[in-house]
């Protein structure tokens, strides 16, 4: 049975939820496809289940989320959770699975806002048991409280390192380290490029507190950590990394990974959304133009999955989409988008302000990008090393699908979501050319595991 | 390696995992609970048989791949609990469909 609405949603992180709310309230017919099983994406994820003790040790960012998914869920918008997509046509047509049934859904109008994802971090003994990424444990935590036991250590940059690690020790976890791969100096150097907003200030004031109260709280801090790698046999027992010249290892019963986060480009790209490569964050993301429109005509996109820009931004492009979707339904005339469009603008014009310094002080670094070592697991899904893929280049594998036939990096259950990053890098940096050069895998349906069964059910 | 902030207040709900009868809260993923269960690894790898636990916990990896009711190769972290689940480690190579 297919549904066919005005506005169809593939997400519920704030970008799905604020651009389905504002819909409805237009007088579109509005459906959201979740993949999970409530309102919230990643970011606010477990929003509505939380547990009290929980909530009030996850910080004030986090309770934000309760607004935008209250609006939802007063609005008329239709929301259909556990829906797994699995195809999307030009023409909007959507296929996905729910609870063991294959159904489709067709937008007159179709939002993909399916954010964003950890960067893929290969250096050495990643694919271990008790190695995980830090925003994996987060949702553990928010979804679950279920936290790390014994001795944890996080490592990488970004925002979400420092807010997992205060997370983490707030709910009496003991966390022996830190370590960042951002030198001290870059932050002072960061500040000193501050953009003028007040409102950038602030964010950097918070984040410099976030550390200090790490730091009191006992947990050692490293500033400009190389050579991170993960030991042991079945499973982690330590980490070793260089920082300030001398090799140091830590014994951990949990290592926390996080480098940034990507746009999750899965969908847009089966599609056949043009992409662009963002050099200052090293990922790529679909080319949009200022309502989240791209080159497919019935296809907008919104939140982290066009670029990242952080929750507050996801839930505005979110209400801009919207906004552009009424106006090709004709139900609003353009003076009247452009009108309402203003003050959103002018908010997300605020959030984004911090961006660059962001982009500048958590650059990720290049041997996590590119990874040197030769054992070092590229692809989880078929244990494709750095050397097997570095062999198959010099043999003239010229681009990431030819590279895939020779080494079947890229070909096991994630397609390519955890190698395709590395293995334009490797290419590009063998080959001397730039990565937009070198390009992407082909990412074709289904991209999620279908059973024939989920298949066989659609033509009930 | 993992443990829960707080006893599965509300509802629990009873699964087997490889055999053992365990206490989860309802609503959780496969995934979370079979970590808070203590669990060394949810699976083996198809090519080396390597040990791996979910790495994600986002539906991006698929390192979680688990056998859930019979169905090998499913997203222990997309995939809620619910009473009398069985839950099975997956194991090398999914047998090939016909
Ligand atoms: S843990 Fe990564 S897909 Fe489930």
């Amino acid at each position: 049975m297919s549904d066919t609405v005005d506005f169809l949603i593939i997400g519920g992180g704030p970008a799905g939820l604020a651009a389905a709310t504002l819909a409805d309230e237009l007088g579109l017919s509005t459906l959201v496809l979740d993949e999970q099983s409530e309102p919230g994406g990643q970011i606010y994820r477990g929003i509505e289940t939380v547990h009290p003790k929980t909530l009030s040790l996850l910080g004030e960012d986090y309770g934000q989320g309760a607004e935008i998914a209250q609006a939802f869920r007063k609005s008329g918008a239709a929301y259909k959770p556990d829906a797994s997509v699995w195809r999307v046509d030009e023409d909007g047509m959507v296929a996905y699975s729910h609870n063991g049934k294959g159904a489709t859904a067709k937008g007159r109008r179709l939002l993909i806002a399916t954010g964003a994802m950890e960067r893929p971090v290969p250096i050495p003994g990643w694919t271990l048991p008790g190695v995980m990424t830090a925003g994996g444990a987060q949702v553990l935590l928010k979804s679950a409280g279920v936290v790390p036991s014994g001795r944890v250590v996080v490592a990488g940059c970004g925002p979400l390192a420092l807010l997992v690690t205060q997370q983490l020790v707030t709910a009496g976890v003991n966390v022996a380290a830190l370590l960042e791969t951002t030198r001290i100096g870059d932050y002072f150097s960061a500040a000193r490029h501050l953009p003028k907003a007040l409102r950038a200030r602030n964010y950097l004031s918070k984040g410099m507190k976030m550390r200090r109260s790490i730091r009191a709280a006992g947990v050692a801090i490293h500033s400009g950590v190389e050579k991170l790698a993960a030991i042991g046999d079945n499973r982690v027992q330590s980490v070793s990394f260089q920082s300030g010249g001398s090799q140091s290892e830590i014994p951990v019963d949990s290592l926390l990974l996080h480098f940034g986060v990507a746009p999750n480009t899965q969908i847009t790209r089966q599609v056949g959304c043009d992409h662009e490569w963002y050099e200052a964050q090293r990922y790529w993301r679909p080319i949009r133009n200022e309502w989240g429109a791209t080159n497919c005509d019935a296809i907008a996109v919104a939140g982290d999955g066009g670029g990242i820009d952080g929750a507050v931004a996801a839930a505005l492009t979110g209400r801009l989409a919207a906004l552009d979707a009424a106006h090709r339904h004709g139900v609003i005339d353009s003076v009247e988008r452009d009108r309402r469009a203003t003050p959103i603008r002018a908010e997300l014009g605020i959030h984004s302000a911090i961006r660059p310094l962001l982009d500048a002080l958590f650059t990720p670094p290049r041997d996590i990008c590119a990874p040197k070592d030769n054992e070092t697991i590229v692809c989880r899904c078929e244990e494709v090393s750095v050397s097997d893929l570095r062999e198959a280049i010099t043999l003239g594998a010229m681009g990431p699908n030819q590279l895939k036939s020779f080494t079947r990096c890229g070909m096991g259950p994630c397609q390519g979501r955890m190698c395709g990053l590395t293995v334009a890098e490797l290419i590009a940096e063998a080959n001397g050319e730039p990565v937009e050069n070198v390009g992407y895998y082909r990412i074709r349906p289904p991209i999620k595991p279908v059973t024939l069964g989920e298949l066989a059910s659609m033509s009930d | 390696m993992f443990r829960r902030l707080h006893e599965p207040d509300g509802q629990s709900v009873s699964i087997d995992f490889e055999g053992e009868i365990i206490n989860v809260a309802a609503g959780e993923t496969v995934a979370a609970a079979v970590l808070a269960a203590g669990a060394e690894h949810s699976r083996t790898t198809p090519v080396t048989g390597a040990t791996r636990l979910p790495f994600c916990m986002m539906g991006a990896c698929f390192d979680c791949l688990m056998e859930i009711d019979g169905i090998p190769n499913r997203q222990a972290c997309m995939v809620r609990v619910e009473n009398g689940m069985k839950v099975r480690r997956q194991e090398g190579k999914r047998r090939l469909e016909a």
